[in-house]
């Protein structure tokens, strides 16, 4: 959507005073977008870094480029911008031929200038930029700049702000006259308002703090902070809900099955409606992996600042998709597209589809009330918790047949899973309001969501389904399931967490049953150059590394994200301890992303996709009873810490003639592949359903 | 009487109820929002301060708790010559992501470099456990603390 809706040079890129500015409708969520999006300018123009500035992202200014997801933005916007920077080169040349003489291959480019060589002429980039119109049909074909020798090492862009304290999250923002926030939620999902006590009300107007009401959907607002918190803790105590029956309780493993399911067939990584196939015959093997419900764990709850003047509602936020939430939240609140700005302010890391968008909605609810008053609104550490949408839980059903030797020779596998696209996006049946938190406890609430399919290749629960290697006859199918406890989304790596989870383990079990080495076995069902490279340098870097002892274990996995994406073959090395504790020791990444761009930028994704998986597989579990979500902190949400951080061994295979591929969900799949494996190769225990406690691996033990 | 503050070397009076966190004293009355706000509970360490040179969290304790005493934040630590050295680090580290834990975490390591000029690895890690990242910039973060101690 990127070069096609947006084909012009100036839609890209512009000059202000002496400095190159780039535009992009993709956002800044802790994978350092906006260093790679630069360093792409720098490496077509020459201008130096410090002299590009990155526009804000605002609606109806920035290309819309729809959602900062799915690892694409190298892709789209990143590609973008470099022919945009390409074609732009070409015409440069052209120009400074035109004003100074010369032949074309007489210019050339240096620390962003044209220069004319052997000679003293030269011309700022800019300046010849800011003499024309830069309304320009963008080259699809224009040359890029060769990859320089060594992959590009561009300094991030906001870490020296970051490091002082003086980086602006929209947590941050202030402005006069400007009231904080804060929601006062049900105790659940299924729970509603039924009243509010008058003498509630009445303390709130003594201590000059505004309510706002609309149906179940409660907001406090006044200028002091502290005093909106502590009113709120005390509003939702003094409430009185109506509790709907609660939150069920069933076993949500036990629902995820076909009898529940919309079903669909997968065939070239695409759904497809009509009738599923028959089971294959002949399988041999076959198991179940299954995965809960996980929250992105952002570690800033989710925040929006808004203003509501004169029939103009401004919103600045950290959503993924300022474009698609514009529209939802006009829709939302019965205003033109035209009435809605929204700005992108980062937040933390979001790893996906957290609370912003919904953020975003409950700021504009209060703004919209308190007219030409900025507003902050901030949830809280436990609203996070409870009312982001999380990951679904998900299982696979996997089966072989091989034959003797064990290669593959067929090869099935179902998904199911309640939806990972809960995005506020616009559809059928308000589908992009209905996704927006608070408008299912206004006055006049949106019906909740139905899911709707992601038929799209490689989406949603279906992401690396099919497996990257051959195996013969295949059959695929996606079961999306229905009627399940919680709100759901996306979140990093969608189905393809599950998936590769299912798959590696898979093709370790089998290479043991078959007197295997787990890496040759791969070897035996790929036929990929640059997979085999990955495995290759995988295996050198282990034999490099001395094996794990006793009460140890070593276990490997390789997997290419999309199967079309980065490739990542890890290897991991863990104790079990006493108590059945894992304890993380060492991890070896080999990737190839194509052509690099950030080289820091490019590892940390791969590292931090690791330790997020790694805190998925050992930790993270959503938990719920019938009165309300009980995962409502960090210490009944366990995450990953510092008390168990590996060494961990980068290596990046630069393939400076493929195109670059994104990587900021490359490496969890086989990350908990790996951990798995390595549980495995430790103690004897196939563990197929996360995450790996203590509580669990001795539960398995004790069964087996 | 007014409770007075010092924070970074200043003086202030300070108009907050005493019983209000010391991070909504920081941020909303002082203005300095370099501190962060990530859970409330003293469970994820963004909001670390300095307390005469200890890292202490402030999202809990109340702000008259801290009369008396000095309060450097991340906008003063790089006065101090651990602190620079601690900022210097993470930048040449490319020890963020999203950077929201980043103050917390420049902050605790100012302290422990304050009290361990070398710390080893068990040391550091323990004394990082306190503080969440879910971006995963962890190793880097161990690595700034090695360039901070001046052994790489």
């Amino acid at each position: 959507m990127s070069i096609e809706s947006y084909p012009l040079i100036s839609d890209w890129l512009a000059v202000a005073e002496d400095r190159l500015v780039v535009s992009t409708g993709k956002v800044d969520i802790g994978q350092r977008i906006s260093t790679a999006i630069a360093q792409i300018a720098h490496e077509e123009l020459t201008v130096p870094l410090e002299q590009i500035d990155i526009a804000p992202v605002i609606t109806g200014m920035s290309p819309d480029e729809g959602m900062t997801s799915g690892s694409n933005s190298i892709e789209h916007s990143g590609q973008a911008v470099r022919k945009a920077a390409a074609t732009l080169r070409g015409l440069l040349v052209d120009l400074a031929v035109d004003r100074i003489g010369g032949d074309p291959q007489d210019w050339g480019l240096s620390d962003g200038y044209l220069v004319r060589r052997d000679t003293n002429r030269s011309i700022p980039v800019t300046e010849l930029m800011a003499g024309i119109d830069l309304a320009i049909r963008i080259d699809p074909e224009a040359a890029s700049a060769p990859a320089a020798g060594t992959p590009p090492r561009p300094a991030m862009r906001g870490l020296p702000e970051m490091v002082a304290g003086d980086y602006v999250f929209v947590h941050d923002l202030d402005a006069p006259g400007m009231l904080h926030a804060r929601v006062v939620r049900p105790p659940h999902a299924k729970a509603r308002l039924k009243d509010i006590p008058a003498t509630s009300v009445e303390r709130l107007a003594e201590d000059g703090l505004q309510l706002i009401r609309d149906g179940s959907f409660l907001a406090i607002a006044g200028p002091v902070e502290w005093l909106v918190v502590q009113a709120a803790l005390r509003l939702a105590a003094a409430c009185q809900w109506a509790d709907n029956g609660g939150l069920p309780e069933q076993d949500v493993f036990g629902q995820l099955n076909a009898g529940n399911a919309s079903r669909f067939t997968v065939v070239g990584g695409v759904p497809a409606k009509g009738p599923v196939p028959d089971p294959l015959q002949g399988l041999t093997h076959s198991a179940r992996f299954e995965r809960p419900y996980l929250m992105h764990g952002s570690l800033a709850p989710s925040a929006a600042f808004a203003v509501w003047s004169e029939g103009r509602l401004q919103i600045t936020c950290h959503s993924q998709g300022i474009y698609p939430l514009r529209e939802s939240i006009a829709d939302s609140l019965g205003l033109g597209l035209e009435q809605v700005v929204i700005t992108h302010r980062p937040g933390s890391g979001c790893y996906g589809h957290n609370g912003a968008d919904d953020a975003a909605l409950d700021a504009a609810l209060v703004a919209m009330a308190l007219p030409d008053t900025p507003v902050l609104l901030k949830w809280t550490r436990e609203e996070e918790h409870r009312w982001e949408p999380y990951a679904p839980a998900m299982a696979v059903d996997l089966a072989v047949a091989t034959l003797d030797g064990g290669r593959i020779t067929a090869y099935s596998a179902e998904a199911f899973a309640d939806t990972h696209r809960g995005r506020p996006r616009q559809g059928p049946n308000n589908a992009g309001p209905s996704r927006l938190l608070s408008n299912l406890l206004r006055a006049d609430p949106f019906p909740a969501p139905v899911a709707i399919p992601n038929m799209k290749a490689q989406g949603g629960m279906h992401r690396n389904l099919d497996p990257v290697y051959a195996v013969g006859e295949t059959r695929f199918v996606k079961n999306l399931v229905s009627g399940l406890p919680h709100r759901t989304s996306a979140l990093r790596c969608l189905g393809a967490t599950t998936n590769v989870f299912a798959l590696e383990s898979t093709m370790d079990e089998l290479a043991e049953r078959n007197g295997q080495d787990p890496l040759a076995y791969r070897r035996a069902h790929l036929d990929d150059p640059r997979a085999l490279a990955v495995i290759a340098a995988l295996e050198e870097r282990m034999a490099q590394t001395p094996v794990p002892g006793d009460a140890s274990g070593r276990g490997i996995a390789y997997a290419q994200y999309k199967n079309a994406m980065t490739r990542v073959g890890i290897c991991v090395d863990i104790e079990v301890g006493e108590l059945g504790e894992i304890i993380l020791k060492h991890a070896i990444i080999v990737a190839d992303a194509g052509r690099v761009i950030d080289i820091e930028g490019l590892r940390a994704q791969l590292e931090g996709g690791f330790l997020q998986a790694a805190s998925w597989a050992i930790y993270e579990e959503v938990q719920w009873d019938r009165d309300g979500i009980t995962s409502i902190d960090w210490e009944t949400y366990p995450v990953i810490r510092f008390d168990n951080i590996p060494t961990m061994d980068i290596l990046v295979l630069d393939v400076p003639d493929a195109e670059p591929a994104g990587a900021g969900e490359a490496s969890p799949g086989p990350a908990i592949a790996a951990i798995a494996n390595a549980l495995y190769n430790a103690t004897g225990l196939r563990m197929r359903r996360l995450p790996f406690t203590p509580d669990a691996i001795l539960r398995h033990a004790t069964s087996v | 009487m007014t409770l007075k503050l010092r924070v970074n070397g200043r003086e202030h009076d300070i108009a907050s109820s005493p019983d209000t966190p010391l991070v909504y004293v920081l941020r909303d009355e002082l203005k300095l929002k370099g501190t962060k706000l990530g859970c409330g509970l003293e469970q994820c360490g963004a909001c670390a301060v300095l307390v005469d040179g200890e890292v202490k969290l402030s999202c809990v304790s109340s702000v008259d708790s801290f009369a008396g005493q000095e309060i450097t934040t991340i906008e003063g630590i790089g006065g101090t010559a651990t602190g620079a050295k601690v900022q210097d680090a993470f930048v040449v580290a490319s020890a963020a992501q999203c950077g929201y834990c980043t103050a917390g975490l420049v902050v605790a390591v100012t302290a422990l470099l304050d009290t361990h000029a070398s710390p080893d690895a068990a040391a550091t890690k323990e004394a990082l456990t306190p503080h969440l990242c879910r971006c995963g910039s962890h190793p880097r973060i161990l690595r700034a603390v090695e360039i901070a101690a001046g052994r790489t």
